[in-house]
């Protein structure tokens, strides 16, 4: 008899004689037991058949193909992850002294929020700016705003994520303005743009134009940084706020994966060779509580990313096939009832980025589902990842679950749905169509609105929302932004117009005006002569958007 | 008596839609005739889309904090217009310090995370 003969004739009687009668006397809890994705999880997993190939096939070690176990040899032996706290609120002024504080706190790289106007391309007096100004991020108009956020922050020392996409070619420029303006030069500068609209037609929200000028402006950015900035990830492809809109952990998966081909599509077609861009591409995901579901969510991503790369765009370099990716805590997943649990829910989401081999990763604070955090608990947030580098333990081996049958098997189980969801959305002629189709919006919607209701039938707890619920006192002490802010921002502004060479502003932009209805020429020079001169975001945006018009939401309920 | 029709609706520049489009849905399948506006709408378009819709309710959701500021405008303009019998309640990220605040500018209700679709049912039968 074979080994897994053995095991299978011992399992057997092991259900028989064991299992059975326990089950008589003490039943289990639930009928079937599911992940947070409401994937079946079994009572109890074994060994697989053809171990040994399998792990050489599926696993293999760090570092090396299909990188299931991680995309460095080392890991976390090596360095830890970058801990990147999301922050931004109000005026440059005051985002700058949160981001000194977090780098006081031992925060290693700096990761910015911008407010919704500017991440829809509207300066600050622009109507539809009212209220927002300042609220969800640090507004920006000109490059002034720019420099007075970076201001005493050396660009050659830090790195910078910047959430920005359909103006990601201005944020970006600026940042390269302010490095020229500290003496850095560009193949120093190291960071991330987020630049993936895609997402923003699915499940953010912040998009400007239509699908194709706006994947010009992303290709533009990625030849454009593969020969000047060659140490900046020119996107960060998000599967974060699918899965914050409601979508499964396969689905974030696939769908962000989706986006990647599709992005490496655009890129190929516009004649870039796949490995002068593709080292640079990263990737973002959401860490929920689902601890292995999670862990095993990233270790299926990175296979799956690896396959495509080499196998469909027939990548070269080894760098080309690498998933790295950034991670940030599941802001759904927080409640606003007894805010300090958060901090648990937290913790655990801070292990899953942690074991399923994350490059950054930024964890919510306690408060978030109520308003921006306070101080205190961004401090407990980036406190969190430093108890899990530095006393959990978890680092001291590189992918501590890889053989756990249970991990093993959702990680198959992942890549294999993901497989079928990317087939699909293949089949329907890739992502963009797949988007106008409303495909990818239903089915988002579909796994949000099934959430919803287990959690509002009791098939789903949620503690402290609706089991373990108590009488509490409103929290006090919330982060509040100046609604008198937006005048002072305006006043900023208009001051800078005032004092800026306006001659060369209008030349520089009618040149942008220009170029954009030219297919062929990359806007990114153009817009960085612009912004050096002091025009406006909102200027800016709005020279594009007479050229390709605005997107219009596909609205599918 | 006719089906109460309710306009869920997204003012602003905020996109997190996820809540929006719950309640939409779930009111739709509680036999309401609900009417979704979609991301990024003036207070003056949810208020003209309300009046030629003639709806009951407009239910609006903000979690860009901006809702001080868009919330009472909505009510502002329905009253402008001489629609004040519309009923307008809001949900999303907002601060219990701002309920008195956004009721004393005739939003009748607030909705934050946690509540349940039943309990905005509710409130839509309390009222007359």
């Amino acid at each position: 008899m074979s080994l897994n003969e053995i095991i299978a004739k011992k399992f057997s009687s092991w259900e028989k004689n064991v299992l059975e009668k326990l089950l008589k006397k003490f039943p289990e809890r639930q009928k079937e037991f599911l992940t947070a994705s409401s994937e079946k999880v079994e009572r109890l997993y074994l060994p697989f058949e053809n171990e040994q190939e399998k792990y050489i096939r599926d696993l293999g070690f760090p570092g090396e193909f299909p990188f299931t176990r991680g995309i460095q040899p080392t890991m976390f032996r090596g360095r830890l992850w970058t801990m990147r706290q999301y922050a931004g609120f109000g005026t440059a002024e005051e985002s700058n002294q949160r981001y000194k504080f977090l780098l006081s706190q031992g925060q290693t790289g700096l990761s910015i929020a911008f407010d919704l106007p500017t991440q829809i391309g509207y300066d600050s007096d622009h109507p539809m700016s009212e209220g927002e100004v300042g609220k969800v991020g640090v507004a920006i108009d000109s490059l002034k705003d720019m420099e007075i956020l970076f201001d005493g922050i050396p660009l050659d020392k830090v790195s910078t994520s910047m959430t920005i996409n359909a103006p990601a070619s201005v944020l970006l420029a600026m940042y390269i303005a302010v490095g020229e303006k500290q003496g850095v030069p560009r193949e120093k500068l190291q960071g991330t743009i987020q630049n993936d609209i895609l997402k923003e037609y699915v499940a953010r929200g912040t998009y400007i134009f239509p699908p194709e000028p706006s994947m010009r402006l992303i290709t533009n950015i990625f030849e454009y940084c593969s020969g000047e900035l060659k140490n900046f990830n020119t996107i960060s492809i998000s599967g974060y706020h699918i899965r914050e809109a409601g979508s499964t952990a396969v689905q974030e998966v696939a769908f962000t994966l989706s986006n990647g081909i599709e992005y490496v599509k655009a890129a190929v077609n516009a004649g870039l060779d796949v490995d002068s861009f593709a080292g640079r591409l990263s990737f973002f995901f959401n860490a929920h509580n689902d601890l292995f579901e999670e862990v095993a969510k990233f270790r299926a991503a990175r296979r799956i990313w690896a396959k495509i790369m080499r196998d469909k765009f027939s990548a070269k370099n080894e760098k080309s096939l690498l998933l790295r990716f950034h991670t940030q805590t599941g802001g759904s997943t927080l409640t606003a009832q007894q805010p300090d649990n958060n901090i648990v829910r937290v913790a655990i989401q801070t292990l899953a980025a942690v074991l399923g081999g994350t490059q950054s990763l930024h964890t919510n604070s306690r408060d978030e589902a109520l308003a921006l955090p306070t101080e205190d608990s961004v401090r407990i947030a980036l406190r969190t990842q430093q108890i899990v580098g530095y006393e959990s333990g978890v680092t001291n081996t590189v992918d501590p679950l890889g053989g756990s049958y249970f991990v093993e098997s959702l990680t198959d189980s992942i890549e294999s749905e993901a497989q079928t969801y990317i087939s699909k959305i293949e089949s329907l002629g890739g992502m963009i169509s797949a988007i106008e189709k409303g495909f990818i919006q239903k089915e988002i919607q579909d796994s949000a609105y099934k959430y919803q209701k287990d959690i509002e039938s009791n098939e789903r707890i949620v503690v402290g929302v609706n089991k373990f619920s108590v009488e509490e006192k409103p929290p006090k002490g919330l982060l509040r932004v100046d609604p008198k802010l937006r005048d002072l921002q305006i006043k900023k502004t208009t001051e800078v117009k005032k004092n800026r060479n306006n001659e060369k502003v209008k030349k520089n932009l009618s040149a942008l005006k220009v170029a954009s209805s030219d297919p062929n020429a990359n806007l990114m020079p153009f817009i960085v002569d612009a912004v050096k001169e002091y025009a406006t975001l909102g200027e800016i945006c709005s020279v594009l958007r007479e050229t390709f018009g605005e997107y219009k939401e596909n609205i599918v309920l | 008596m006719a089906k109460k029709r309710i306009l869920i609706a997204k003012p602003g520049l905020d996109g997190h839609d996820r809540g929006a489009k719950y309640v939409a849905r779930a009111l739709k399948d509680a036999g309401y005739e609900v009417i979704y506006t979609g991301i990024r709408q003036t207070p003056e378009a949810i208020v003209s889309t309300a009046i030629q819709e003639d709806v009951d309710f407009i239910g609006l959701s903000l979690l860009s904090g901006a809702h001080n500021e868009l919330f009472p405008r909505v009510v502002e303009l329905l009253d402008n217009k001489g629609a004040e019998d519309i009923i307008v309640f809001g949900g999303g990220v907002i601060p219990i310090d701002d309920f008195d605040y956004l009721k004393s500018k005739g939003v009748k209700a607030i909705f934050t995370p946690g509540a349940q679709i039943k309990d905005i049912i509710d409130f839509i039968e309390l009222q007359n």
